[in-house]
C-alpha cells in the first residue's frame, strides 16, 4: 500500500470537491478498495471518507419505487422489510454475495464499483490491460475459468463480480450521481461498460462524481423471481454464472420477462430482444430454452471458460423454472 | 477425576487460551523495538536478476535496510548446512543465495523498516530487472522427461511380485486408466512468521511457525554457524500447518539474517499470497492397470506414479505402496517417477502420498467392481489382505472388516442399488460411494522430562508441537493417568527447543512417539518415588518391585494390598521439599519390525448432483476408523471431522492453478484458491472401531492426523459416479466436468 | 465510491510518507489514544499497536474471516477497514467477551463442543457466532451454515462450530 492522505467529508458538496484532486478516491465500506490497495492494484494518493454523509437511508419514492441511499449497507438493504417484500430478487442476490461480515461493511454504491476478480488483474507481476493499459491481457491465453464469454474484447475478458448488480440490472434500477457540475441519473444498463479498447474503465461514472442513490422502479416482480448462483463452493465464492430472473405471468402466459446474467461479462448481461421472445408465450421449458439460446448467441469461450456457455443456458432455464414454481421461497 | 483419563473425552487443556485470545502464535510475541520485514518475491520463474535497485526504498525515512543477494553477508553456503530433518535428496533452496531465479515468487529481497506499513510500501519500490530464460512448468508436457530419482525421499517403491503384465494380459476383465490431481497448497490459517532476536552475548532467540522447534534450531545453527545451545526456538501455538511447517521456511532465515545485521529484533510475516510461494502437494499423474477375474478376484495390479518436483530437490512420497497394503494380489508392479519443473520443491501435505495414491487406487477399484458387477464393498472383501504385501509382513492389528461392517450399517449401504443414476429427488441425482484407506502407524524416538513439585503438580515436557492436533491435551491425559493425578494437576510443555528431544510433529506419529516417552518418563518417576517410599521407616513398600505398585487418586499403593498406600504429597516431603524429576527416551521396540502397522478407514458418502447444472453437494459422510487405542475421543473425532473436510476440498475444490505462460501459480489467495467453507459441511458421522494392538507402540495408538482424509476423496468421486454415471479421473471434480 | 476512471498509479501529490494523527479507539470498553497514519488497518492497530493479538490475521483481504470482530454489535472484517475510520465506535474483540474468569457462553461452548483445533480462526469464529445471534437473521440450519461461511476453518471444525451456533441461537447468547 502506498501512502495517502485522508480526510473525512461532512457532506456531499465537500466530498465532491475533495475528490476532484488528482489521485483522490472515495472510501466508504472499503472492502474492495483496501483489498486492492494492499496489493498495489489501486493506489489513490488521497482518500475521502464519505461514511459520515447522510446517504444511508432507504425510502419509498412518490411513484411507488424505492430509493436506496448509496451508503446503505448491503446487509441492511437485503434485510430491509420493503426490499424483502417488494424486491425479494434484490434481497436474494445481495445475500448470495460475499459474507455476513462483508455485507455488514459494504455499501450499495460501493457494490456497483467492485472491480473484477480476474487472477491477472490481482497480480501486479503479470500483464493486464485493465490494470495497466497496453500491457496485454494474460487471461485470454492463460487461465480463464472464471472469466467472460459475452461482450469481451481482444483486450480484456474480465467479469463484473457483483451479485447485487445482476438483480439491479433485471429490475432496471437507476443510479443517481452528483458532482460539482450537478446531478444526473444513469439507467442501470448504461452504468457499467464493456471492455472494448478501454478495459481500464469499468463504468461511465466520472472520477469526480459520487453515487448518491440507487432507485428501484415500482415494479418489483415479487411474485415470480429467482436468483440462481452457480459457483465452486456452497458459499463465499464469486459466481461462475448467475441468473436473476423475474417474470410477470398471466396464467401460464408470460407477460413480461427480465433476465440478467452475472459472471459472464464485464457488466450484468441483459438481452432485451431475447427477453421479448417470451412475451405472450407459454411459460414452458422449450420456450425458456429458446430464450437461453438467444441470450448466449455470440458467446465466445476461451478454453477454460467455454463450459460457461452451456452452463449459462441451463442456468437461465432453471432460474425461469424456479421463478414460476417459487419453490423454497417464503 | 477418572473421566479425564485416556480413552475418555476431555476438553482441550489449551482451550481457554484459544477462546480468549490469550494463546500467542508466532507473530504475536511482543518484542520491544521490533522491526518489520516484508519479503519481495520474483515475477519470473527462471532467469537471473540483472539489476536490483533498492535506492528508492532505502531513501524512505524509517527503512532500515533492504537485503538482497548483492548485500547479504557471506555466510556458509554448503548444501548440507541448509538441509533439515525433512529435506528431500538434493540441494536445498537458500534464500538470497545468488542472482539466479529458480521459481516464480522466489524471495529475492527483504525490506526492513520501523513499521509494517512502511516496509510493505518500501517493498513496492524495489525495482528489479530480470534476464528471463525459458521455464518449464507444464507437468503434462514434461512427463516424457520423467526420471527415477537416485534416492527416494520416502520409501523406495516395492519390488515387483509375480508377473503383473502377464497376469493382466490373461485377466478376464481389464482396466487401464489415468488419474490426476493438481497441485494444492496447505494454507493453514496462520501465515508463516518468524521473529528473531540476537542477545548481546551472541545467542539467538527465535519465534517460528514450525512443526518442530528443534528442526529450526538445527537449521539455524548450521546456516549461521552457531552452537545449537545458542539457538533458542520457541513455538507454543501453531495456527495449523498440515505439513507446511515441517521444513524451516524462508521467513525464518530472512528474519534471523536481518536481525543479525541490524542488531535489532526483526519480525517477518508472510502474506497469504506468499503462502503460495513455497511447498505444495505435487501435481501427480497415476496410471493404474488392474486385471480381475469375473468373480472379482484381483489377478494383477500395476500402479505407476509421476509426481512433480523442483529442479533442485527430488521430492517423492509414498504413492504406490497402497495396492500392496490394501489388497491381496499376487501379481503387482509399481513405480514412481519424478518430473522436474521450474517450481519450488513440493512439501508433505496432510497424508502425503496416501491421499494421492489411495484416491486413484480406490477409484480404479470402484471401476473394476463395476466391470465385475459386484458391489464395491463386497469387491473389497473378496480381495481383503491380512498381510502387507508391500513389505511381506503381517499387520500388527487390522480391524478394517469391522470398519466396513459398522460404517455400512450406520450408512445404510445395504439399501444401495448398484446402477448409476438410479436414485433421484427432483433435479438432484443421488449417489452413494465408498472407499477404504490406510495410514502407516509409525513410532519415532522421542524424549520427555517430568517434574513433580512438592505441591503435587506435575510438569511434563518434550520439544514437540501442537498444530491443533491436541498434543497438549493428550500428553496431559497420558501423564495424569499414569501418575494417578487429576488432569488439572498436570501441565504439558512443548514448542521450545530447550526441552527434551522430539521428532517433527507429523506423520501421525506424535502420540505414538512422544506419548510413549511421556508414559515411560512417568514410569521412571514412579520408580524414583518408590525408592523414596522405601527409605521411609517401616515402609510397606520396602520389598516392593516397581511392577507391584500402582498410582491413583494422588496415592501410591501396593496393587495387591491397596490399603498400604501413601499420598504423593507425603512422599514428596521425604525429598526435603525438592521436586522429583526424571527424564527418559523411548525408542521403537525391535518387535515392531516383524509387523506392518497401519490405521484403517472405511468411508461412505452420499452426494447430490444437479442433473442439469452439475453442482455437487456432499450431503452425508460416515467414516469408520480403526486406529488402535483412542486416547481422547473428543479431540480425535475432531481430527477425523477435519480430515473429512479436507477430503471434500481435495475431491471437489482445491486446485492451485499454474499459468504455464508465466510459470506462476495464479490463484494465490483465499478468494481464488477454494478451501471448503461452513456451507460445504455434510452431516458427518464418525465411528471409532475398537482395535487392540500391543505391538505398534507402548500406548497401542496409531495416530489420527491423516487417516481421516485418505478414503474420503475417492468415496466422493465414487459417489459422483454412482449419481451421474460419469467417471471423473482428474480432480477437482467441478461442475463443468459433469455438464 | 467514485469510479476508477483513470488509469494506473499516476498521481502528482502523493505524500512521501503519511502523517500520523491522533486516533481514538474504543475497544472492549476501554478508550485508547493512538498516534496512527491513515494506512493502518483496524486489525493492525489492534495487533501491532495495542497488542491485542486475539484478533487474527489470516489473509488481510477479507477472504478468510479470521479478523472478525464486532463493531456496534455487528461483525466485520477488521482487515478491510482503516483504524481512522472506526473511531468512537464500540469495538468488541475476543479479549472483551469474558467477564473476569467467567467465559462468555459462546467461548465456553467452543471448548465444550471442541469447535476448534489449531485455534487460529477461533476468535473470529466466536465473534461471528455472537454477531450471528445479534443480527437475528438465521432461522434454519442452512442459514447458519451460510451465515457462518465467512469464517474459514482450515482444520475443518465446521460440524462442531455449527453445534455451537445452534446452541447460541437457541439460548440467545449474543453480546
Amino acid at each position: 500500500m502506498r501512502p495517502f492522505s485522508y480526510t473525512q467529508s461532512p457532506d456531499v458538496t465537500t466530498a465532491v470537491q475533495e475528490v476532484s484532486a488528482q489521485g483522490a478516491k472515495f472510501i466508504a465500506g472499503g472492502t474492495n478498495l483496501l483489498d486492492l490497495m494492499k496489493i498495489d492494484v489501486m493506489s489513490p494518493s488521497h482518500l475521502v471518507d464519505i461514511t459520515q454523509l447522510a446517504l444511508n437511508t432507504i425510502e419509498e419514492t412518490p411513484d411507488g419505487g424505492l430509493r436506496l441511499g448509496a451508503l446503505a449497507k448491503n446487509a441492511d438493504t437485503a434485510y430491509h422489510e420493503l426490499v424483502q417484500t417488494r424486491y425479494p430478487l434484490l434481497a436474494h442476490a445481495i445475500l448470495a454475495g460475499a459474507t455476513a461480515q462483508l455485507r455488514n461493511m459494504a455499501t450499495d454504491g460501493g457494490n456497483l464499483l467492485q472491480r473484477t476478480r480476474c487472477y491477472y488483474f490481482y497480480d501486479t507481476h503479470t500483464p493486464c490491460n485493465k490494470r495497466e493499459p497496453g500491457s496485454g491481457c494474460s487471461a485470454i491465453k492463460g487461465y480463464n475459468r472464471d472469466l467472460a464469454i459475452l461482450g469481451t474484447s481482444e483486450h480484456c475478458i474480465a467479469t463484473h463480480p457483483s451479485d447485487m448488480c445482476v438483480a439491479l440490472a433485471a429490475l432496471e434500477a437507476t443510479v443517481h450521481v452528483k458532482s460539482s457540475q450537478g446531478e444526473r441519473a444513469i439507467p442501470f444498463a448504461e452504468f457499467h461498460r464493456l471492455p472494448g479498447d478501454t478495459p481500464h474503465l469499468d463504468t461511465n461514472l466520472h472520477p469526480t462524481e459520487i453515487i448518491t442513490a440507487i432507485e428501484l422502479p415500482a415494479k418489483g416482480f415479487a411474485q415470480h423471481y429467482a436468483y440462481l448462483k452457480l459457483r465452486d463452493r456452497a458459499s463465499y465464492a464469486f459466481a461462475l454464472v448467475s441468473v436473476a430472473a423475474a417474470l410477470e405471468l398471466e396464467g401460464d402466459t408470460v407477460k413480461e420477462a427480465r433476465i440478467a446474467l452475472g459472471g459472464v461479462a464485464h457488466k450484468p448481461w441483459r438481452v432485451p430482444e431475447a427477453e421479448a421472445l417470451l412475451q405472450g408465450k407459454p411459460a414452458s421449458k422449450e420456450n425458456f430454452r429458446a430464450v437461453a439460446e438467444a441470450y448466449l448467441a455470440g458467446a465466445k469461450g476461451y478454453g477454460d471458460n467455454t463450459f460457461k456457455i452451456e452452463l449459462a443456458k441451463r442456468a437461465i432455464v432453471r432460474a425461469l423454472e424456479q421463478a414460476i414454481s417459487m419453490e423454497g421461497k417464503s | 477425576m477418572k473421566e479425564n483419563y485416556t480413552g475418555a473425552p476431555a476438553n482441550r487443556v489449551d482451550g481457554r487460551a484459544k477462546v480468549t485470545g490469550e494463546a500467542k502464535y508466532t507473530a504475536e510475541f511482543d518484542i520491544p523495538e521490533v522491526a518489520y520485514g516484508v519479503v519481495v518475491n520474483s515475477s519470473i520463474a527462471k532467469g537471473k536478476i540483472k539489476r536490483i535497485d533498492t535506492s528508492a526504498a532505502l531513501a524512505l525515512p524509517g527503512v532500515l535496510q533492504v537485503f538482497t543477494h548483492e548485500n547479504r553477508p557471506g555466510y556458509t553456503w554448503l548444501d548440507s548446512h541448509y538441509q533439515d530433518e525433512d529435506s528431500p535428496p538434493g540441494s536445498p533452496f537458500r534464500p538470497l543465495y545468488s542472482k539466479e531465479i529458480m521459481f516464480s515468487m522466489q524471495p529475492i529481497a527483504l525490506v526492513v523498516a520501523e513499521t509494517f506499513e512502511l516496509a510493505r510500501y518500501a517493498a513496492l519500490l524495489v525495482q528489479v530487472d530480470y534476464e528471463m530464460q525459458p521455464h518449464e512448468t507444464d507437468f503434462k508436457a514434461n512427463l516424457k522427461d520423467a526420471y527415477r530419482p537416485k534416492k527416494y525421499k520416502s520409501t523406495k517403491p516395492p519390488e515387483p511380485r509375480g508377473d503383473a503384465e502377464g497376469a493382466y494380459d490373461q485377466a478376464a476383465l481389464k482396466l487401464k486408466e489415468t488419474y490426476i490431481h493438481p497441485p494444492q497448497h496447505h494454507n493453514p490459517m496462520e501465515m508463516h512468521a518468524a521473529i528473531a532476536k540476537w542477545d548481546e552475548d551472541g545467542k539467538l532467540t527465535v519465534y517460528d511457525k514450525i512443526q518442530g522447534v528443534q528442526n529450526s534450531q538445527k537449521y539455524l545453527s548450521n546456516a549461521f554457524g552457531l552452537k545449537p545451545d545458542d539457538v533458542h526456538v520457541i513455538s507454543p501455538f501453531v495456527g495449523g500447518a498440515f505439513g507446511s511447517g515441517l521444513r524451516p521456511q524462508y521467513q525464518l532465515f530472512l528474519a534471523v539474517l536481518a536481525a543479525r545485521e541490524l542488531k535489532r529484533a526483526v519480525k517477518v510475516v508472510l502474506t497469504r499470497q506468499q503462502m503460495f510461494s513455497f511447498g505444495h502437494r505435487p501435481n501427480t499423474l497415476q496410471e493404474i492397470s488392474i486385471g480381475a477375474s469375473t468373480e472379482g478376484k484381483l489377478e494383477s495390479v500395476q500402479h505407476h506414479a509421476y509426481g512433480e518436483t523442483s529442479r533442485f530437490e527430488d521430492y517423492h512420497e509414498d504413492v504406490v505402496i497402497w495396492p500392496g497394503v490394501l489388497y491381496h494380489c499376487d501379481n503387482m508392479k509399481v513405480s514412481h517417477q519424478l518430473v522436474g519443473l521450474d517450481v519450488y520443491t513440493p512439501l508433505d501435505m496432510r497424508a502425503p502420498g496416501g491421499s494421492t495414491g489411495i484416491f486413484a487406487l480406490e477409484i480404479a477399484i470402484d471401476e473394476m467392481a463395476y466391470k465385475t458387477g459386484i458391489d464395491p464393498l463386497e469387491f473389497r472383501l473378496r480381495n481383503y489382505t491380512t498381510t502387507d504385501q508391500s513389505k511381506g509382513l503381517p499387520h500388527s492389528s487390522k480391524e478394517l472388516k469391522e470398519c466396513y461392517r459398522q460404517g455400512a450399517e450406520r450408512f445404510g449401504w445395504d439399501k444401495r442399488s448398484m446402477a448409476p443414476r438410479s436414485m433421484k429427488e427432483g433435479n438432484q441425482l443421488i449417489g452413494w460411494g465408498m472407499a477404504h484407506g490406510a495410514w502407516e502407524a509409525k513410532q519415532q524416538e522421542a524424549s520427555a522430562k517430568v517434574v513433580l513439585s512438592p505441591e503435587g503438580k506435575l510438569t511434563v515436557s518434550s520439544a514437540t508441537a501442537d498444530i491443533g492436533t491436541g498434543t497438549y491435551t493428550v500428553m496431559s491425559q497420558i501423564a495424569a493417568e499414569t501418575m494417578g493425578l487429576p488432569l488439572e494437576n498436570v501441565t504439558f510443555l512443548l514448542g521450545d527447543s530447550t526441552l527434551p528431544k522430539s521428532p517433527l510433529e507429523g506423520g501421525s506419529w506424535t502420540v505414538a512417539s512422544v506419548g510413549s516417552a511421556v508414559k515411560l518418563v512417568c514410569q521412571k518417576l514412579q520408580e524414583d518415588l518408590l525408592k523414596l517410599a522405601q527409605k521411609m521407616e517401616n515402609s510397606p513398600f520396602k520389598d516392593a518391585q516397581p511392577e507391584e505398585v500402582s498410582f491413583a487418586n494422588g496415592q501410591m499403593f501396593l496393587t495387591q494390598a491397596p490399603a498400604s498406600s501413601i499420598s504423593l504429597l507425603a512422599l514428596l516431603q521425604q525429598n526435603e521439599g525438592k521436586p522429583v524429576e526424571a527424564e527418559a527416551t523411548q525408542k521403537p521396540e525391535k518387535e515392531q519390525k516383524k509387523y506392518s502397522s497401519y490405521s484403517h478407514s472405511a468411508t461412505f458418502v452420499e452426494v447430490q448432483v444437479d442433473e442439469d447444472l452439475g453442482t455437487i453437494k456432499v450431503t452425508r459422510v460416515v467414516s469408520a476408523i480403526a486406529a488402535g487405542r483412542i486416547i481422547n475421543p473428543k479431540t480425535g473425532r475432531s481430527q477425523i471431522l477435519g480430515g473429512t473436510v479436507w477430503g471434500i476440498g481435495f475431491a471437489l475444490q482445491e486446485h492451485t492453478v499454474m499459468d504455464n505462460h508465466l510459470g506462476r501459480f495464479m490463484n494465490h489467495d483465499l478468494d481464488k484458491y477454494h478451501l471448503p467453507v461452513n456451507a460445504d459441511t455434510p452431516a458427518t458421522d464418525i465411528i471409532f472401531v475398537e482395535e487392540k494392538d500391543e505391538v505398534v507402540n507402548p500406548l497401542g495408538v496409531k495416530g489420527l492426523g491423516e487417516i481421516g482424509i485418505v478414503s474420503v476423496t475417492p468415496a466422493i468421486a465414487n459417489a459422483v459416479f454412482h449419481a451421474t454415471g460419469k467417471r471423473i479421473r482428474e480432480l477437482p471434480i467441478t461442475l463443468d466436468k459433469l455438464l | 465510491m467514485n469510479s476508477e476512471n483513470e488509469p494506473g498509479n499516476a498521481v502528482s501529490q502523493r505524500p512521501t510518507l503519511p502523517d500520523s494523527r491522533p486516533v481514538t479507539l474504543r475497544v472492549n470498553g476501554t478508550t485508547h489514544h493512538l498516534q496512527l497514519a491513515p494506512w493502518t488497518s483496524l486489525l493492525d492497530a489492534l495487533r501491532e499497536h495495542l497488542h491485542l493479538t486475539g484478533t487474527k490475521k489470516g489473509c488481510d483481504h477479507g477472504q478468510c474471516g479470521a479478523c472478525t470482530l464486532l463493531v456496534d454489535g455487528k461483525r466485520i472484517n477488521s482487515c478491510l477497514t482503516l483504524a481512522v475510520m472506526q473511531q468512537d465506535k464500540a469495538i468488541t474483540t475476543v479479549e472483551g467477551l469474558a467477564q473476569g474468569d467467567e467465559l462468555h457462553p459462546v467461548q465456553q461452548a467452543f471448548i465444550d463442543h471442541d469447535a476448534f483445533q489449531c485455534g487460529y480462526c477461533t476468535p473470529g469464529q466466536i465473534c461471528s457466532v455472537i454477531g450471528l445471534v445479534n443480527e437475528g437473521q438465521a432461522k434454519t440450519l442452512d442459514d447458519i451454515k451460510d451465515l457462518m461461511s465467512g469464517n474459514v476453518c482450515r482444520c475443518g471444525a465446521y460440524a462442531n462450530i455449527i453445534q455451537v451456533a445452534r446452541e447460541a441461537l437457541e439460548r440467545n447468547t449474543g453480546l
